[in-house]
């Protein structure tokens, strides 16, 4: 070793992984894949594949940890054992994610294959039916009223509120801001029990959409609030001093510069907003009747939403039911996806712009 | 400031006529009209919230009356045998929420380090992406994986912690842990358990705390990694000596966060337990019952009387979120990352 090291003058590469590491790596996997499937599978002759993985894995990284421990400081064992600690548990979370949306989208097909599941309602469909007959357009379109009127209603508050935490200021604005983010903190099924009790009960309310749109409201406007004066505030203070030292009054520099400058940021706090509320179930259990019609009127008769539809699906038993129950969660979470991709296109745009 | 003002108070009596000009020559109009109509909407948006807190309160006012400390130490909800109380209920809320967070935090804690640390530069934006996206999977999604995937598979999990860890209480059960399932999750008595509905809401959890824990050790200073680095220590050298004391506030922070977050959560909860009304610790047997799913059960048939019970339940479980969230906003405010940006 020391005799080599005049021989070239370029910089060591630090990531580079040496033939120690890979050898004890592979070796330590191979070794332990083959010692716990003698002892678990022949010796002791366990069954079921989450057990042999969770055996495998334990064994691996004892067996990484004693072959690293052969030519390696105590440190370097340490750092193996902590590394694949973190490659496990990244992995595991990992595969929730993953089997959660394989597992919705496979078990969705045989509901997604029929045209008719995209453009019809359940009425006089029986959950028994087959499933080329009925859909549940009538739960999508009864989501998009409800999240519409939520959001138009929530939008203006929260970004108005935002802005007078952020930009007026003051004594008020702190207490405003203390309520705001206690309000977070409500639990998605009390807001529903609240417009339940004070409006349906109270008020004499009709189970309608727009109940249900007013207990999304409840939940979304502390957390738009929040997210929005989160964004507000990273906009440069020198920006805004700019913009009144050039004349402009406080709310021209609003309106021209703080406000442009967080589009992109209120932007994606919006669409995050209506992921969450899109897939909100908790309020709708309470406040909405699960129809089967078609239903555009938000003022009268009860509508239903995709995130109820699949819970009284699941709740039904009823194994084809149970099915569109399913092709609803797809069309759910393809919902999330699609919303998901625009943040993601959004904030690349962001960065580029920069 | 404090000191030029002092300076400007004092002048001696024949310096009067070089007082400063005030320069403030008060609001535009324009500007009158938007902090006038600003504070509107802020004011409308505080009594909105804020009378949703009052209301609660007041709403289990004739409750907390009426059933006195009993409302906190009766375990079965009979309203029509005017017995209730929420002993039982609450203790298995708290059982479902520390299930979740035993199962999650780790979890949660390794894939911000992965992200942070270990991942490969390039991959990284990435799963950021993915675990954004994870945190905005509707509950009711994870719902269906928990009942349909996880349970008939988590049983059997149950059924070996009985077995071999049956000397520890929490995992005890009184029946024969050898019995045969007879190929149904129900009858299996390991089904339905508060384990079951902790390891759902712990998928809920896992994207919440782990996105907090990310976004901190990412800020860790990037000096200090060096440092460490250059005074020979290893990835895990640095993450122990720089990255984790730097991140605690956010990693307490964010398990808070989850924690108040898996208190609440209701339809995931709803669909996989069957509800009893009992104290018990034993989480890996059949039946259990947490606040959310019981108003989401039990409003339907509830009138006067029992919904002011109700509303008492739901102030009960947000005043214990409230805590919660302010002690995890306190943490993370706390925390040494935010000083120092630009506000």
């Amino acid at each position: 070793m020391s005799v080599r090291v005049v021989e070239e003058d370029r910089p060591r590469k630090l990531q580079r992984r040496t033939l120690d590491d890979v050898a004890s790596l592979i070796g330590a996997a191979t070794g332990s894949l083959a010692l716990v499937w003698v002892l678990y599978e022949r010796v002791f002759a366990f069954s079921g594949l989450l057990g042999f993985v969770v055996c495998w894995y334990v064994t691996f990284v004892v067996l990484y940890a004693w072959v690293t421990g052969i030519s390696n400081p105590r440190t370097a064992v340490v750092d193996r054992v902590a590394s694949a600690a973190a490659h496990g548990g990244a992995a595991i979370v990992g595969l929730t994610l993953a089997t959660t949306v394989g597992f919705i989208f496979i078990k969705a097909l045989p509901a997604l294959r029929h045209v008719n599941f995209f453009t019809k309602d359940m009425a006089g469909v029986r959950p028994t039916s087959p499933l080329t007959q009925g859909g549940m357009v009538h739960a999508l379109a009864g989501s998009a009223i409800e999240v519409g009127i939520a959001v138009a209603i929530a939008l203006p508050l929260g970004v108005a509120t935002a802005v007078y935490m952020t930009e007026v200021g003051g004594r008020l604005a702190t207490v405003v801001r203390t309520v705001v983010e206690a309000m977070t903190a409500l639990p998605d099924i009390v807001a529903g029990l609240f417009i339940y009790v004070l409006l349906i009960i109270g008020f004499g309310m009709e189970k309608d959409g727009l109940a249900v749109s007013l207990a999304l409201v409840v939940t979304m406007v502390p957390v738009t609030a929040r997210s929005a004066e989160v964004v507000l505030k990273v906009v440069s203070g020198s920006l805004r001093e700019a913009g009144l030292a050039l004349g402009a009054s406080q709310w021209q520099t609003v309106r021209r510069v703080v406000l442009p400058t967080a589009r992109s940021g209120l932007a994606t706090a919006l669409i995050l907003g209506i992921a969450r509320i899109t897939g909100e179930t908790a309020p709708l259990l309470i406040v909405s009747g699960a129809s089967t019609f078609f239903n555009k009127n938000p003022l009268h008769n009860t509508m239903n939403s995709l995130p109820l539809f699949i819970f009284s699906a699941v709740r039904s038993g009823e194994p084809l039911f149970i099915q569109r129950g399913y092709g609803a969660a797809a069309v759910l979470l393809g919902l999330v996806l699609v919303l998901f991709s625009i943040t993601r296109f959004l904030a690349r745009n962001r960065q580029e712009s920069r | 400031m404090a000191a030029s003002a002092d300076l400007l108070e004092k002048p001696e009596a024949s310096k009067e006529a070089d007082e400063p000009r005030t320069i403030e020559p008060g609001l535009a109009t324009a500007d009158r009209v938007f902090h006038h109509s600003a504070r509107a909407v802020a004011m409308v948006v505080l009594a909105l919230t804020a009378s949703i807190g009052l209301f609660l309160g007041y709403q289990s006012i004739p409750t907390l009356r009426h059933y006195g400390l009993k409302f906190l130490t009766e375990s079965q909800w009979q309203p029509h045998l005017n017995i209730l109380g929420l002993s039982a209920v609450l203790t298995g809320t708290v059982e479902v929420a520390l299930i979740a967070l035993v199962v999650g935090f780790p979890l949660a804690l390794l894939t911000a380090l992965y992200i942070s640390e270990y991942s490969p530069q390039r991959l990284r934006p990435t799963l950021v992406a993915l675990l954004d996206l994870m945190a905005g999977v509707p509950s009711i999604v994870f719902g269906l994986w928990a009942y349909f995937l996880l349970e008939p598979r988590a049983i059997y999990v149950a059924r070996w912690l009985s077995e071999y860890l049956g000397w520890i209480p929490i995992f005890k059960v009184d029946f024969d842990t050898h019995a045969a399932f007879l190929g149904s999750v129900l009858n299996s008595h390991y089904g339905a358990s508060a384990l079951i509905a902790g390891l759902a809401v712990a998928t809920m959890v896992i994207p919440l705390a782990c996105s907090v824990m990310r976004s901190v050790f990412s800020q860790a200073p990037l000096g200090e990694r060096e440092g460490a680095m250059a005074l020979g220590g290893s990835r895990w050298g640095v993450i122990r000596a720089v990255v984790l004391p730097f991140g605690r506030r956010g990693i307490i922070g964010g398990t808070m966060l989850g924690l108040g977050r898996a208190l609440g959560e209701t339809v995931a909860v709803l669909l996989i337990i069957s509800i009893a009304f009992d104290v018990k610790y034993k989480v890996l047997t059949t039946g259990a019952i947490t606040t959310s799913a019981l108003i989401a059960n039990s409003f339907g048939e509830a009138t006067g009387a029992q919904l002011s019970a109700l509303l008492a339940a739901g102030f009960v479980l947000f005043l214990m979120t409230l805590a919660i969230n302010t002690l995890a906003a306190v943490f993370v405010n706390r925390s040494r990352s935010g000083a120092g940006t630009d506000a």
